[in-house]
């Protein structure tokens, strides 16, 4: 049994009475101790599928429209809401994009860490201080005796970021999703941090699920790879599989545009155009606007997933074109 | 952060000075001769005219000024017109009433404004929040003296729970008892701006709950009730607060009409008998310490932002 399992899961914007697709249908497991990467442009609905799994979508226009997510072999989408708080910022935590913003500016950081431990372990107040310590000694916080008693506008953005990871890591989640932890911080922190996640996996043993929209990153951290595009997993394969034998177009274009280190791309040259906007529906293949390789079949017909290579899924009409 | 209280203080000295010459040629302005008013119809002209020496009205402006702002600063505010008292001892008299009046009022305005409005956004476009934004609406609509005159009708003629009118002293006979007088005037001023916090605090509240590290608070598993109040209301606060503090310093001029509705012996009320007599000495005392109490409070509310919000700091 996978520690997590995600089945057809489907979610929509709810916006004027219509619902729109944003994840169409994905599937995924991630066994124990695993890294699985999530890889996609821009808005193809990486985090949307992040916050479904950690249940944060409540109060949101956004709608789950079906599928499953099994996490230790129980359903999640129809847990009683007490069940799954118990679970959420214990056996499975996030971090986020956006860690200039993620914490609360008006506690303690120490506090905010402390404030965890004490909702899901059975921790005095001075229990909880000593145990945030030592996580902020494990993220790399320097002089966290001091930084305890900071607030996040002290911080710099990395620092936010490390105690974003010691407060996820906290209460020993089994699963730790970490949605571009990278994203908004200096190239140099970012390698720090990519580090910091594989270090801390190795000393915990939990899963991580890593979301990025850069292959380069992926590549260096993960076991397994799924590459997103508008809402559909176009290719999944282990790392190794995946960057011997690229099969489909779009994490070809991918990989073709890792970029270079100092940039931070929002859209991909190598791919020509964009991601076409939500509300827009594309009939058969939903790249193949894109796609250099499109052929009548693929304006038409919607791709199946099938398997390329064993343990290599892809939804493509003609993978590899780019061979003959 | 006494020091940066003491600094503010220091700039008010300019500010209270123009004040002062504000308040004090407002005063003149007021038509109409306050020894005449004093001595009534039947006066001849040689008896105002000596009334008028007498009070030192017959002085040149400027002079009048100075030896006014001169004795304030010796802590004399000088002499009441109409009731011969000194005009400190006159405003004490009604200070309680508007003190106690004031607090009460605040009491009920964050009794009622805060928990309501928490529920209304907790509960967002629920009936629970339609029904307390109609509830918001019509305390916020309906004049003060049409209230206070339904309250009097209600609850003191109809039911006799409060008395309508008058507030004897808390010191006097009857001692905490008798703040059920200030039952009914307090909740008729707290209504309308009970209602702009219920207003203020929804909103506030609902900005805050879109923020990132809400979805972080919640992330960790709490309750939501949790998240409400230990996440969202505290950041909501900080909006919150001026609001609380600008709605204090305003019961003054609100009070007004709800002290003559329940004829308390307000300092509302006081000023506007003060301006029929033409008491200038009352109601430059009372316009004057009205002023100091505005820029307190608006001292406290920066203060308070401070103790809500670790990003300011006060420099
Ligand atoms: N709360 C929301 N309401 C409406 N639309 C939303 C909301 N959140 C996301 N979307 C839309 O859903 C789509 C998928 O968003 P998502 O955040 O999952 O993208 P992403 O893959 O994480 O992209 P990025 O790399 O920019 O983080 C986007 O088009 C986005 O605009
Ligand atoms: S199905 Fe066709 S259009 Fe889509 S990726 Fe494959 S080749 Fe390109
Ligand atoms: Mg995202």
């Amino acid at each position: 049994m996978a520690l997590l399992e995600v089945r057809d899961l489907g979610l929509a914007i709810a916006a004027g009475g219509r619902l729109l697709p944003v994840v169409r249908g994905i599937s995924f497991a991630v066994e124990e101790n695993e890294t699985l990467g999530i890889v996609g442009e821009s808005g193809c609905g990486k985090s949307l599928t992040a916050l479904a799994i950690m249940g944060l979508l409540e109060d949101t226009a956004i709608r789950i429209t079906g599928g499953s997510i099994r996490f230790e072999g129980r359903e999640l989408l129809t847990m009683a809401p007490a069940e799954r708080r118990a679970l959420m910022g214990n056996r499975m935590a996030i971090v986020f994009q956006e860690p200039m913003t993620s914490l609360n500016p008006v506690y303690r950081v120490g506090d905010q860490i402390v404030e965890v431990l004490r909702q899901h372990r059975d921790l005095s107040t001075s229990e909880a201080r000593e145990r945030t310590l030592r996580l902020l000694e494990m993220v790399q916080v320097p002089e966290p005796e001091q930084r305890v008693h900071s607030y996040p506008h002290q911080l710099s953005g990395g620092q936010r970021q490390r105690v974003m990871i010691a407060m996820a890591i906290a209460c020993d989640p089994r699963l730790l999703i970490a949605d571009e932890p990278t994203t908004a911080l200096d190239v140099t922190v970012q390698k720090e941090i990519l580090e910091l996640l594989q270090d801390l996996q190795k000393r915990m043993g939990s899963a991580i699920v890593l979301i990025s929209h850069d292959l380069g990153v992926i590549a260096e951290t993960c076991d397994r790879v799924a590459v997103m595009y508008r809402g559909t997993i176009v290719e999944e394969a282990t790392a190794g599989e995946l960057f011997a034998n690229v099969a489909h177009p779009y994490t070809r274009g991918l990989l073709a545009s890792i970029p270079p280190a100092d940039r931070d791309v929002e859209w991909l040259e190598a791919i020509p155009g964009r991601v076409p906007a939500v509300d827009q529906e594309i009939p058969g293949c939903a790249f193949h606007p894109r796609c250099p390789f499109v052929r009548d079949l693929c304006r038409t017909a919607r791709p199946e997933g099938r398997d390329f290579a064993p343990g290599h899924s892809i939804r493509c009409h003609f993978p590899r074109e780019w061979r003959t | 952060m006494l020091g940066y209280a003491l600094d503010r203080l220091l700039t008010l000295v300019p500010t209270l000075l123009a004040a002062s010459l504000l308040v004090f040629l407002f005063v003149r302005l007021i038509p109409g001769d306050p020894a005449a008013i004093l001595l009534g119809d039947a006066a001849t002209p040689e008896q105002v005219a000596a009334l008028t020496r007498e009070l030192g009205l017959d002085q040149p402006l400027w002079k009048q000024y100075f030896l006014w702002l001169g004795n304030i600063l010796e802590g004399d505010f000088g002499t009441s017109i109409f009731f011969g008292k000194p005009v400190l001892a006159v405003i004490a008299d009604s200070a309680e009433t508007s003190i106690l009046l004031a607090v009460t009022t605040m009491g009920w305005i964050v009794l009622i404004g805060v928990p309501i409005g928490i529920l209304a956004a907790v509960r967002q476009g629920s009936w629970i929040d339609q029904a307390t934004s109609g509830l918001a609406m019509l305390m916020a609509s309906v004049p003060t003296f049409w209230l206070g005159l339904y309250f009097i009708l209600v609850f003191a003629v109809g039911l006799g729970w409060f008395p309508s009118s008058g507030f004897p002293s808390i010191t006097g006979e009857g001692g905490l008892l008798n703040l059920r007088y200030l039952v009914l005037p307090s909740l008729t001023l707290a209504a309308p701006n009970a209602a702009l916090i219920i207003r203020l605090v929804r909103a506030s509240m609902l900005d805050v709950s879109r923020e990132d590290h809400v979805r972080t608070a919640r992330a960790k598993g709490l309750h939501p009730l949790r998240v409400a109040i230990k996440h969202i209301f505290r950041n909501a606060l900080i909006a919150v607060a001026g609001a609380f503090g600008f709605t204090f310093a305003a019961l003054v001029s609100e009070a007004v009409v709800t002290e003559t509705v329940f004829s308390l012996p307000g300092v509302g009320r006081l000023v506007v008998q003060s301006i029929l007599r033409r008491d200038y000495p009352v109601i430059q005392g009372v316009i004057l310490i009205v002023v100091v109490f505005y820029m307190f409070v608006n001292l406290l509310v920066d203060l308070a932002y401070a103790r809500l919000d670790p990003r300011v700091s006060l420099k």
